[in-house]
């Protein structure tokens, strides 16, 4: 038995209990954050990831459906250029940018447009790490992969962050909202999210890059109203009582078979395709060469792909990422 | 039923990566390159060719211009200067390899693989009514069940002709998706690994004197295009396609279809003449301004072709 799990069996009083409770009875042991006062929305921190840029763009102008009270919620663009210019990024990955070794160095014109964009957004929304940091970051994404609507946890412990994606997961139900927790020491990375106290990385598709697809985009749009719902219940004073969160846990990425030039000799397997979150068991299809033999996955048992087939990620040695199913504890949480 | 005599098509170029993120044929073009032989295979001589290196490296679109807008008449013979974009030097080059456009040097068929974001399986494109690009879509037609094989003809004279496939005596372009930019799906890249394998097939059938019957094929012709609602004000887009229009290509649209959903959530409907959509949000097209293309459906009457013999 974990921990986590260990704590809160100490003072459970109703698992099952919805969403959000009048605070008449009390949890022992809630844990107590502070009113999330300042919230950022990112967008186009990847420019061609068009929901995120639409929507940011859309709330600049008339941000009156994501006002909520005793919040300030600030929408931002964060990487303007790579969005002129409907691109990723200019010179580097501005969502791998914000690296302790990034933030520190020594201000420049010579540094790339990513790492001063990331020292400017730090310097606004952060400073990293600092009490004046931002409460919370949303962090609008799109994929090529059809991961549905993903909600990004950076960590297990973040009892703030796992209570809202719960509140969000139910308040959407039937329709699904799944979590991806990277808290893996190797394959973490430095996101622009991270500046927050509490990181949100929102990630829906599957979408072409420089397309927006209307459904994706109202998806995305629910989501984040339930999110600033969750945020002002819990302003507000509202007590969220015990609850479990199904999480999958990255472990490893799987690159695609190279030849010795590095080019790619094999394509993500038609069974595979469009198949994230689904078991992969030890022998299934998993890539198919270009004159059409089968590669099987031969790890050791079932795993759960996800970021299958991502546009950007041929260039970083990703063909998916493979994960494990979970069931993380969050403690009952209120405002301090 | 008519009959044509042609030469024969003894010379085919397969060209990949005219826009550098369409990775179907550009891995197409390389898988061919890595495992062909020999350049013959059997009556047919085959080029392979990956038509703008510089964008599949930096696996764009394009460097500075579209390529596959670059080889009118008028933009083949420009002078070329320092300040020539890339792309128009690189079209120059390709007319000069495959062509020149309009010459009895042209090779006999230049087959051009693209994708598009857009949901519209197999099209052949073609400019002018081609008997021989329309029996091989015909062939292709009656072969591949896995997905639906259309045809849509662009009316353009030769001399306006801006796409590579123009520079060949007999040519078209191979359209398969949906796929994103930047990625290669295995259902797609074996379509069009199909579909480029039935084209071969064909040519040295038809080179070994096999008579291919004529009859009647169905071809999509290009109306109009539209282009998203925008504010007059930013020119910033301010509606979708609409979920009833999304992934619909070739779906007939009646005048008060749903083509538009507005981010304010009013739907922008369909006016006019009942009309076939297709390139359906394709990615490249919020450039150049359209949403999509709307035109018509319509059957030709093809001749039956075979080879000339002396």
């Amino acid at each position: 038995m974990s921990c986590a799990t260990q704590r809160v069996l100490r003072t459970v009083t109703d698992l099952s209990g919805p969403a959000g409770t009048l605070p008449m009875s009390s949890y022992n042991n809630s844990a107590r954050f502070n009113e999330a006062r300042r919230v950022a929305i990112f967008g186009g921190t990847h420019g061609n990831e068009m929901s995120g840029v639409t929507l940011v763009n859309l709330w600049v102008k008339n941000s009156a459906e994501i006002q909520r009270k005793r919040v300030e919620t600030k929408p931002f663009i964060t990487n303007p250029k790579a969005v002129e210019k409907c691109t990723r990024y200019v010179d580097t990955d501005l969502n791998r940018a914000f690296s302790p070794e990034n933030l520190s160095a020594p201000e420049g014109d010579d540094l790339p447009y990513e790492v001063q964009r990331a020292q400017e957004i730090n310097r606004i929304f952060g400073p990293k790490g600092s009490p004046e940091a931002y409460d919370v970051i949303f962090d609008l994404h799109n994929t090529t992969s059809n991961m549905g609507c993903t909600l990004i946890l950076e960590s297990s412990k973040d009892h703030f962050n796992l209570q809202m994606m719960n509140y969000i997961k139910k308040a959407i139900a039937p329709a699904s909202c799944l979590v991806l927790l990277n808290e893996h020491p190797l394959l973490k990375y430095s996101t622009s999210r991270s500046i927050a106290k509490h990181p949100v990385g929102l990630e829906v598709g599957p979408q072409p890059q420089g397309v927006l697809r209307s459904n994706i985009f109202e998806a995305m749009r629910v989501i984040l109203k339930h999110a600033l719902d969750f945020i002002e219940l819990f302003n507000e004073g509202m007590e969220f009582p015990p609850c479990t969160v199904e999480v999958f846990w990255v472990s490893e990425r799987i690159d695609y078979p190279r030849d010795a030039n590095g080019n790619i000799i094999a394509m993500v397997h038609p069974n595979l395709q469009d198949c994230d979150w689904e078991p992969l068991n030890p022998g299934d299809p998993m890539f198919q060469t270009f004159d059409g033999k089968t590669i099987h996955y031969q790890g050791p048992g079932t795993v759960y792909p996800t970021f299958i087939n991502e546009a950007a990620y041929y260039e970083k040695q990703q063909a998916f990422v493979i994960t494990r199913r979970e069931t993380l504890v969050a403690s009952a949480i209120r405002k301090a | 039923m008519e009959h044509i005599s042609f030469p024969p098509l003894s010379r085919v170029a397969i060209c990949g990566g005219t826009h550098g993120n369409e990775m179907s044929g550009v891995y197409m073009v390389r898988e061919m390159q890595q495992k062909q032989k020999a350049d013959q295979v059997g009556s047919v001589s085959i080029t392979t060719v990956l038509s703008n290196p510089r964008a599949v490296d930096a696996c764009r679109r394009y460097i500075d211009k579209d390529l596959n807008r670059c080889f009118t008449d008028d933009l083949l013979s420009a002078p070329v200067t320092d300040s020539t974009p890339y792309e128009l030097r690189r079209a120059q080059e390709l007319n000069a390899q495959l062509g020149p456009k309009g010459s009895q040097e042209a090779v006999d068929v230049v087959c051009d693989l693209h994708n598009t974001t857009a949901n519209m399986g197999l099209c052949f494109i073609f400019y002018s009514l081609d008997w021989i690009t329309m029996h091989i879509y015909k062939y292709i037609k009656s072969k591949i069940t896995s997905a639906p094989v259309r045809a849509i003809q662009l009316d353009i004279p030769m001399s306006e002709a801006y796409s590579l496939e123009s520079v060949g005596k007999h040519g078209c372009a191979i359209e398969v998706g949906p796929q994103p930019g930047g990625v290669v799906r295995a259902d797609i890249f074996n379509l069009v690994k199909e579909a480029v394998d039935l084209t071969i097939e064909w040519l040295q059938g038809f080179n070994s004197g096999s008579t291919f019957e004529g009859g009647e094929v169905e071809v999509y012709n290009m109306v109009k295009s539209v282009d998203y609602p925008r504010d007059p004000t930013t020119n910033e887009i301010t509606a979708a396609i609409h979920p009833e229009l999304q992934d619909n290509d070739f779906k007939l649209l009646h005048p008060g279809d749903p083509m538009f959903l507005k981010f304010s959530g009013e739907a922008v409907k369909h006016e006019g003449e009942e009309l076939y959509p297709f390139f359906v949000n394709e990615c490249a097209y919020y450039e150049k301004k359209i949403a999509c293309h709307l035109g018509k459906k319509f059957n030709i009457t093809i001749p039956s072709v075979s080879v000339k013999k002396d």
